[in-house]
């Protein structure tokens, strides 16, 4: 249960978001799925020099490299942790394979388990029950959110995957209104049920716009507003990843970072120059440049307007 | 009409068009980018116009309208007939049933197909940290049947892997099935030939080499002692038609078709 003050969804910048609803030790969890990676947010952390976070994310993606490059993360939990469509992730493996900047605990899941740990938790229950054949798997051995029983209905074998309740999701979407409720369309990866999962939210949002436009698409929330403790408006937070309909993903960025992060001293640089240099979202989008942020914008390509009814 | 065969093509043509033919019209396949999703691609715009392409970011039906530089690229998004969220996609599509073929590849395959795209060496301390199962570990378990796709070299196609991340015959006949597992690998497209499983032995074997090779060759770079089809042959090249759609249409950048097979 919300606290009664703690009612009213507030509209803030990303730098007042973090320092009220980020805590060092936290369990994280980081929406998006290469689509809506919330960039914005995640470089505050690493600017106000979080640390000891547990991150879970299902696809860590070049946001949660950084985050360990900084050594903001002791634990990550996550299945798949690459570079998508490029290759490698450089800290993510300086940390798994050197212990660079510091050792982390790695907890290591199939995608289907992360997104039943999810769906568990969002769904108020202990555990999800999967047929999963991550049993045949050696992840299995590993896994310390797995349990096997006869099922009381068939007795056959089944599989439960323990249920996660973040701290706190922070998730990136197209738009949201002034009381929270959240809008996404394309790819909605593990928005909805992280934010449900979590004790706080926090989203950040292309643009907000009018209640009005919200209640006349309502089949477009993925986040009920009395869910949702803090919302951004932040265009372009998702850069280098994208936004369906506003950006593209700029993918010379993801082949760029891939070539220049691979050691420590050049992940360093590569911070100083698009996180601590810059001191907000404004001065990054400066840094990248009016050519560049052109050279994403996406030709239009809308929906057709449907018509749900008026009954007044 | 005979088909007329290229002359001139490069192994990545030639591994994308042996992945296209084992499709099948109105089939629903689990794609990844790179081979899979050009051979997936190709076959739609040849033998299989009915075919679904389902990627694990949720989207289903796609068209796309460029080349997908990654499994949640917007241009998938665009012109596609559904979207369901990351947990609906694994459980409503996979775990439910609803998938024909998968894809998957990885570092690591060893003969009873297994595929490791975790870690070299030991788990607690990796001498290489690969990304991880990703959805690889429920569409290799769950889909009816998987095509691997991977380099064919000693280091990589061995006796036993690593670290199973992806389940192939797990230890050979009855390995799934203690599992509760169905399906398994129908066919491996290596950089040197397409390779089947034993119905018995649940085994790999080479099927056809890709020409310009030898049988011997396959063997000298394969980690154990390879068996051979009695009706071992060439590989079919692929047809001009082919060559000219992913040259022209799929990837005109030669993104992937240029590109090591990884």
């Amino acid at each position: 249960m919300l606290a009664n003050e703690e009612i009213a969804v507030d509209v803030m910048m990303a730098v007042e978001a973090v320092q009220k609803f980020v805590r060092d030790g936290q369990l994280v969890c980081f929406g998006g799925f290469t689509h809506g990676i919330p960039f914005v947010i995640g470089h505050e952390i690493i600017r106000q020099r979080k640390r000891h976070l547990a991150v879970c994310k299902e696809t860590p993606d070049l946001l949660v490299d950084q985050l360990l490059a900084a050594g903001c993360v002791d634990k990550l939990m996550f299945s798949w942790a690459g570079n998508p469509g490029v290759g490698s992730l450089h800290a993510f493996r300086r940390a798994a394979e050197q212990g660079i900047p510091h050792p982390i605990e790695i907890e290591e899941y199939t995608h289907f388990i992360t997104g039943a740990r999810y769906m568990a938790g969002a769904s108020g229950l202990p555990f999800m029950p999967v047929t999963t054949p991550v049993l045949s798997s050696d992840l299995a051995k590993y896994s310390v959110v797995l349990k096997t029983i006869d099922c009381p209905f068939t007795g056959k074998k089944i599989c439960l995957v323990k249920a996660i309740n973040p701290d706190l999701a922070i998730i990136h979407a197209q738009r949201a209104d002034r009381e929270g409720n959240t809008q996404m369309w394309g790819i909605l990866g593990s928005n909805r049920e992280i934010a449900m999962a979590s004790k706080r939210v926090i989203v950040s949002v292309e643009e907000i716009v009018d209640s009005e436009i919200v209640r006349r698409d309502p089949n477009r929330t993925v986040i009920p507003g009395f869910k949702v403790d803090a919302v951004i408006e932040e265009p372009w937070g998702a850069h280098p990843s994208y936004s369906q309909g506003y950006y593209d993903r700029d993918n010379q960025y993801y082949i760029d970072y891939e070539k220049t992060t691979r050691t420590r001293e050049e992940h360093e640089k590569f911070l100083e120059e698009w996180v601590f240099g810059v001191s907000n979202r404004k001065e990054y989008m400066k840094h990248l440049g009016a050519e560049r942020m052109l050279s994403l914008k996406t030709k239009s390509y809308y929906s057709f307007p449907v018509d749900y009814g008026y009954f007044g | 009409m005979a088909k007329e065969y290229a002359k001139d093509f490069s192994f990545q043509e030639l591994m994308a068009t042996a992945a296209s033919r084992e499709l099948k019209d109105h089939e629903t396949v689990f794609v990844g980018v790179g081979i899979p999703q050009l051979g997936a691609l190709l076959a739609q715009r040849t033998h299989a116009p009915n075919l679904t392409l389902i990627y694990e970011s949720g989207v289903i039906g796609t068209r796309p309208a460029r080349l997908p530089l990654s499994i949640g690229d917007p241009t998938l998004v665009s012109g596609t007939y559904g979207i369901f969220s990351f947990y609906e996609t694994f459980s409503l599509l996979l775990q439910r049933g609803f998938i024909d073929v998968g894809f998957v590849g990885g570092a690591q395959v060893d003969k009873f197909g297994n595929i490791n795209s975790t870690v070299i060496g030991d788990y607690q301390k990796p001498k290489v940290r690969l990304p991880g199962s990703g959805g690889g570990c429920e569409i290799a378990g769950l889909a009816k049947r998987i095509i691997i796709i991977t380099p064919h070299e000693k280091r990589r196609m061995m006796e036993k892997v690593d670290f199973i991340t992806s389940p192939g015959f797990i230890d050979g006949p009855g390995g799934r099935e203690r599992f509760g597992l169905n399906g398994g690998p129908s066919a491996v497209v290596t950089t040197m030939g397409v390779l089947r499983f034993d119905e018995k032995t649940k085994e790999m074997y080479l099927d056809t080499y890709h020409p310009g090779l030898s049988i011997d060759q396959v063997k000298q770079n394969t980690g154990w002692d390879l068996k051979i089809s009695p009706n071992v042959k060439e590989t079919e090249p692929p047809t001009v038609k082919e060559v000219e759609i992913l040259r022209k249409e799929l990837d005109p950048q030669g993104i992937y078709l240029k590109k090591a097979v990884t």
